[in-house]
């Protein structure tokens, strides 16, 4: 192992992180190697030397300050969460959605088949009226009918009988 | 954190009382002023917080919990400077928070414990401003990779990084930190051998 390979492992070696195998090879390289030795041995030095800072303690006030920031924060409207606590009201819900789904779809399926929709059928449809048309024909075109007077109106009567006597 | 996704407040109780030590910490030698590490350790258990539902268990839960405090810090630490530099040169020198800190600790009642502690002090010191002039993403790599303990892939995932990238910037770090506290570290090989 080079001395620049070993500067890469230093800190896994000095905290005993490296796999079996990358601890064996540096430890041989280390037997062969003084400055590499003494590297690790300030590197060492710099970990206890971390190591004498003290710990701090937050202030007591501290715990109290976190629940104030948390019971300030604004409550979210979750309607997911609402039905997952009411597996009741979800079951209802879905129930509901269901039964509207099927009665539309039932419903579609019962509308009468208009006869205009469909050429085929208003053929059909207009070769059965067909008599009556005729029927109308004829006599909407009546000759003799249109040669009749035309109807006495009814508010006229009185005022002709009246004359008469 | 599932349970507190599921609405648990106790499970919130536990999270807080588990992480408030090691988050201050952290941001307390990340920011170097107490106040503002424990206002900034809020921010990170608020975000907990308000996260909660959104939560994916894609990553460990100290992974993701200092992941938002580094950035908070690295965020803090880059206003605090800009800050500094806006600060007039007619301004009275005053104490940094690490120093005010030290005032109000304890002075020891017995007298030979004085001197002892008066050089064990100035030995934190010293290792504090050694790890203070670091940049700030080594000062982050080598808190998280000493005090929290985290392996190399959990805090290149904090920082953002690739694991080689991490190895890279933590030897740098420990290089600066040998040679800035070279006395020390030469005084503790000596006492070592």
């Amino acid at each position: 192992m080079s001395c620049e390979k070993m500067a890469s492992r230093i800190l896994g070696y000095v905290d005993g992180r490296l796999k079996e195998s990358e601890r064996l090879d540096a430890e041989k390289h280390l037997a062969a190697c003084a400055p590499c030795r003494l590297r690790v041995e300030e590197f060492r030095a710099v970990s206890g030397l971390l190591d004498e800072l003290p710990v701090i303690e937050p202030s007591p006030a501290f715990d109290a300050r976190v629940h104030a920031l948390v019971a300030a924060e604004p409550v979210k409207q979750n309607w997911w969460a609402w039905l997952r606590i009411s597996p009741r009201v979800a079951f209802a819900a879905s129930m509901l959605l269901l039964a509207t789904l099927w009665l539309g779809f039932y419903q579609r399926q019962q509308v009468p088949q208009l006869p205009w929709n469909n050429p085929v059928i208003a053929d059909e449809q207009m070769m059965q009226d067909l008599p009556v048309l005729e029927d109308h024909d004829v006599l909407s075109n009546f000759e003799p009918l249109k040669e009749l007077p035309p109807p006495v109106q009814a508010e006229e009567a009185p005022v002709d009988t009246q004359q008469q006597m | 954190m599932l349970d507190v996704k599921a609405g648990d407040e106790a499970s919130f109780e536990l999270l807080l009382h588990r992480y408030r030590t090691p988050l201050v910490n952290f941001l307390y030698r990340m920011v170097r002023n107490r106040e503002q590490a424990e206002d900034l350790a809020q921010e990170v258990f608020l975000r907990v917080y308000r996260a909660r539902e959104d939560y994916v268990p894609s990553a460990k839960f100290t992974t993701w919990l200092f992941r938002i405090a580094t950035n908070l810090a690295l965020n803090s630490v880059r206003d605090n400077r800009y800050q500094k530099l806006e600060v007039s040169i007619d301004a009275p020198v005053t104490m940094d928070a690490e120093d005010g800190d030290e005032r109000t600790l304890d002075v020891p009642e017995k007298q030979p414990n004085i001197e002892q502690h008066l050089v064990e002090e100035s030995r934190r010191k010293m290792i504090r401003h050694a790890i203070d002039k670091l940049p700030e993403k080594q000062r982050a790599a080598v808190l998280l990779h000493k005090y929290q303990e985290l392996d190399y892939a959990e805090i290149a995932k904090i920082l953002s990084c690739s694991e080689s990238a991490l190895k890279s910037l933590l030897f740098r770090a420990y290089e600066s930190l040998r040679v800035e506290l070279a006395p020390l570290v030469a005084q503790q090989v000596k006492n070592q051998g």
